[in-house]
């Protein structure tokens, strides 16, 4: 017995293998696939690039940015519910389902717990990220003609050194809702009703956005959890700006620490009577 | 003594708000023994069980398991404790094997090498193998509560905490329940077993400890909890005053009609009413049963089967 040799790391392959053979995840992220299928069908059909969110006007000179206009459109509305869902849905969803005293006297240690469940909720994030992404490059190269991409700078760029702004686009949209999944973490941790944990996680996001949108409170813009989700724009430009991404980066790793740790006094001592 | 005992607590009490679950309780339950934990529901058994298994934080006193001070030494203990707590739960959307095997991956120490063939022996054990891939929403409660009994059992374990294990079951499978429970205690393991049916477990248990409205009541080997207390005598007769009058007259306790609590040989009860010229009819003594003397400590609304 002695020589097999434990795995700690365990729990965190069976919270992403019972994430990802869930129903309800493959639904949301065939749902999220369908964004960019749906523009890209549109533009082809109607051949009008003229007006509608970002980007969109120039699909039809080059199917990547299919991908771009995916993500604007996905932003605001469809990947923070599904973020919420899931992320609303981590202790909570366990605590409704009972499974949470079992894994808790198994034991996996509550600290273990919350940073597994964690992990969870935002490898979905990056995995909603990556299809919204790939099934957008996917689809436009299908239905587009693909060439050298033409920057907001008014630069023009090759293929592959657009494969690298996109493998940096992705990092970006995949940190940006870091923030939020941890807020949805802690919210989860309050109560044994996982669906009121997710609408709380979704509706934050929406009022983050609103008051994002509000001039009157631009000092508070900085520190809202949303404010730089549509700043990937910035890496369409010659030389790349970083400013937003360094900025995303640190406010997204703010809000991890002060949601983590709110999460993490919330959970460690709570009594479990669920 | 502390060695000896699989689970030691003292003074323990749960208070929610003003209500107090559990009101210092001194539980001691033996290395080896089946110990009963009975009680009506609300009596604050489950409470006490979630207490020593840290899911929930006594207000005071202390919880010794395993020789090892707890919630401390969680980390340690729990692995060497299988338990169901207040009926089993499984992912609905998972196979029965899938769920004992996350199951199982959520202890940090398991081997995961021999995961699967530790997942196939307990559900072999509680006779779940044929239905092993069958999702869990599929299940009966029957199976599901077999299923719950797996993952105690997905590891070698030195005392198992089993909160109504024959919750739901009908009367086959409350008969399987027992002969696994029984099995376990074949190993050498401690099993300490709730229930608010005394009948379900009473064949069971060499210990029993007795709760209501948060507090012990009794605690102790089941032959003596059954020893206390005396048999009755119950006298058949038309004369019932005459009856009452001669067996008061023997310093026996009278209970109704013409009982009495049987302090004296019953012959010599026999002989002193046919002497006293009561008609006697039929003469009985019963001993008090376990279930009699439950409903004596727990008063009201003690929910005993049938």
């Amino acid at each position: 017995m002695s020589q097999a040799r434990p795995r700690p790391f365990a729990l965190l392959g069976s919270e992403l293998a019972t994430l990802f053979r869930r129903r309800r995840t493959w639904a949301m992220l065939g749902a999220l696939a369908l964004v960019p299928i749906l523009i890209a069908v549109a533009v082809r059909v109607t051949s009008s690039g003229s007006g509608g969110p970002a980007f969109l006007g120039q699909i039809t000179h080059n199917g990547l940015f299919v991908a771009f206009t995916a993500l604007t459109v996905s932003i605001p509305l469809f990947l923070p519910l599904t973020i919420g869902v899931v992320a609303g849905d981590t202790i909570a969803g366990e605590a409704s389902l009972g499974t949470l005293r079992y894994l808790l006297i198994a034991p996996a240690g509550r600290i273990r717990l919350l940073l597994v469940k964690y992990a969870g909720a935002a490898a979905f994030a990056i995995a909603a990220v990556l299809v919204v992404v790939l099934v957008g490059v996917g689809i436009g190269a299908l239905l587009f003609p693909i060439g050298p991409v033409t920057l907001l700078s008014g630069d023009s760029i090759g293929g592959g050194e657009f494969a690298v702004r996109a493998i940096l686009l992705v990092g970006y949209v995949a940190l940006s809702p870091l923030g939020l999944s941890a807020i949805g973490l802690f919210i989860s941790t309050m109560t044994t009703v996982p669906v009121g944990a997710m609408a709380a996680t979704a509706v934050l996001a929406a009022a983050s956005q609103i008051a994002d949108s509000l001039p009157q409170l631009d000092w508070l813009h900085p520190w809202l959890f949303s404010h730089y989700w549509l700043g990937f724009g910035d890496l369409l430009r010659n030389p790349i700006v970083w400013d937003a991404y360094g900025q995303n980066a640190l406010l997204q790793l703010g809000y991890v620490v002060v949601f983590g740790a709110l999460a993490y006094g919330r959970f460690a001592t709570k009594d479990i009577l669920s | 003594m502390s060695a000896e005992l699989a689970i030691r607590t003292e003074g323990l009490t749960k208070r929610f708000g003003h209500q107090r679950a559990v009101d210092s309780i001194d539980l001691a339950v033996p290395r080896g023994s089946v110990f009963g934990f009975l009680g009506p529901n609300g009596s604050g058994k489950t409470t006490t069980i979630r207490m020593l298994l840290g899911l929930v934080s006594a207000t005071s006193g202390d919880i010794r398991m395993l020789g090892e001070s707890m919630p401390g030494a969680l980390a340690s203990v729990l692995p060497h404790v299988g338990a169901l707590v207040e009926g089993p739960a499984f992912y609905p959307f998972l196979s029965g094997r899938s769920n004992l095997h996350r199951l199982d991956s959520a202890d940090r120490h398991s081997v995961s090498a021999t995961r699967g063939s530790r997942v196939d022996a307990a559900l072999d054990r509680v006779g779940l193998s044929a239905a092993a891939d069958k999702k869990a929403h599929a299940y009966s409660l029957g199976m599901k509560q077999r299923l719950g009994l797996a993952g105690a059992l997905l590891a070698r374990r030195e005392l198992f905490i089993l909160d109504e294990p024959t919750n739901g079951l009908d009367p086959q499978g409350t008969r399987e329940v027992r002969g696994i429970i029984r099995s376990l205690t074949d190993d050498g393991a401690t099993v300490f077993v709730s229930s608010h049916l005394l009948t379900e477990i009473e064949q069971l248990c060499s210990h029993v400890a007795i709760m209501s409205a948060g507090r012990l009541v009794a605690q102790g080997p089941i032959d003596e909890l059954r020893r206390v207390g005396n048999p009755r005598v119950v006298v058949r007769t038309p004369d019932t005053a005459e009856a009452r009058r001669v067996l008061a007259s023997l310093g026996l306790t009278l209970g109704e009609a013409a009982s009495a609590e049987l302090t004296v040989p019953s012959e010599q009860v026999t002989a002193a009413l046919v002497a006293a010229g009561v008609r006697v009819r039929g003469l009985t003594v019963e001993g008090q049963t376990l279930e009699e003397r439950f409903v004596a400590l727990t008063g009201e609304g003690f929910d005993v089967a049938g």
